[in-house]
């Protein structure tokens, strides 16, 4: 039988969760063993190549490419894990959440203190993602299964979730392993 | 002949003395109602109706309500930790709870709630409102963003320091927390030292200069859920 697979992403986040992932140390080699990774930034596969068990999904959503990559995950993953903070609550990108955009943007390539920025101009190309007018945490833009919390989640949380999962038990969590910093 | 009164918590038999409320009398037989407005010493406040519990199948805030001779009392049923969950729940949402840089994280008591009853997200949607944050004092923050509005430091300032430098103002979704001066914490007479900024359960009334001083792994929170010291107690 085939290896269930596994991809990842970072939305609106820092890679943290990801490294956090990595920090299961020799634990890794077992996880390839149990799993194969699709698309994710740990092999680099860059599109789907099929449909998958799990999707971890890190960071919120913070414009319309992570809108549209975090719908392609649903498409394409059985069960959908919203990983730490940021994907769960928006996490520090969502610090701006109470400052409209229009003000952000100005602050950031305008007025701040350190802005070099002689013809005033505000990134707009097309090809640069179009933010939206807040972030949005990932289950309120598409059904999320299970949520780790944490900034980073313990690698232990991960370990010990992905596992319940791949094994068809249920993910009950110790207190230890529910953290939200 | 005993004057005491007898009541059950979940099919427990309980003693209260006369005019204790149904939390005190729980809390002294190691049964621990989750509070977050209820601080020991503080006149009780029934106002974030974490410590609801059915009382003869009525819900009730149990921090004011008296104990009553023959009440049947259910703390941990499903319905109950089903209402507390979805209060907590409300609280995260309506805020603006960054527990990744908060201060307070690990040491925070509505954290703390969320924790002991297996919050892993909020159902409802966050609202992120715009919320100050007043640092004018020289030794404390006020950060509005964190404030859940149990009136701890209101009646902490009041009735321990005699000094009113908190009060509501606003209604519904637009109250919060206002100083007693014209403009900033600076202007009133708050102390470092106040009783008001101890027994906040957030940290929304911080003290400057001092934050994670306390490494992670020997906070308040960190191996055991809030109340298990008072289930420690139980005979």
């Amino acid at each position: 039988m085939a290896k269930p697979k596994v991809a990842t992403t970072s939305l609106a986040g820092c890679f943290g969760c990801h490294m956090s992932l990595l920090d299961i140390d020799d634990r890794i080699l077992k996880l390839v063993e149990l799993v194969d990774f699709d698309k994710s930034p740990v092999d680099d596969i860059k599109e789907f190549t099929g449909r998958c068990t799990v999707g971890l999904i890190e960071g919120g959503c913070c414009n319309e490419e992570n809108v549209h990559v975090l719908q392609d995950f649903r498409k394409h993953c059985d069960i959908l894990i919203s990983v730490g903070d940021c994907a769960i609550m928006g996490g520090i990108p969502a610090m701006r959440n109470t400052i409209p955009l229009k003000e952000c943007l100005d602050e950031a390539y305008l007025n701040g203190p350190t802005v070099h920025n002689p013809g005033g101009q505000i990134p707009n190309d097309p090809e640069i993602p179009l933010l939206l007018d807040k972030v949005y945490p990932c289950h309120e833009v598409v059904k999320i299964d299970y949520h780790l919390p944490g900034c980073p989640p313990p690698a232990d949380t991960l370990w010990e979730a992905l596992v319940a999962l791949l094994s068809d038990k249920p993910v009950d969590l110790p207190y230890e392993l529910i953290k939200y910093d | 002949m005993s004057d005491k009164i007898t009541f059950t918590i979940d099919g427990v038999e309980v003693q209260a003395d006369p005019g204790q409320t149904i939390l005190e009398a729980a809390e002294q037989a190691g049964v621990y109602i989750p509070r977050l407005c209820h601080h020991k010493e503080l006149k009780p406040h029934g106002s974030c109706r974490v410590c609801t519990v059915l009382a003869n199948g009525r819900p009730m805030a149990s921090c004011t309500q008296p104990a009553a001779e023959g009440m049947v009392i259910e703390n941990e049923s499903e319905q109950v930790t089903k209402i507390r969950k979805n209060l907590i729940e409300m609280l995260f949402v309506e805020g603006n709870h960054f527990c990744m840089f908060c201060e307070k994280s690990g040491n925070c008591e509505l954290q703390a709630q969320a924790y002991r009853h297996g919050i892993a997200a909020p159902k409802y949607p966050y609202l992120f409102p715009a919320r100050e944050v007043d640092a004018s004092h020289p030794d404390i923050f006020v950060d509005h963003n964190r404030c859940i509005l149990c009136a701890r430091c209101v009646r902490a300032s009041k009735d321990l320091d005699g000094k009113n430098v908190f009060q509501f103002v606003g209604r519904g979704k637009d109250k919060r927390v206002a100083v007693n001066a014209k403009a900033k914490l600076a202007d009133t007479n708050a102390d470092v030292t106040d009783k008001a900024l101890e027994v906040c359960p957030v940290g929304a009334l911080l003290k400057k200069r001092v934050g994670y001083a306390v490494p992670v792994g020997e906070r308040l929170y960190d191996h055991k859920p809030i109340g298990s010291e008072i289930e420690a107690k139980r005979s």
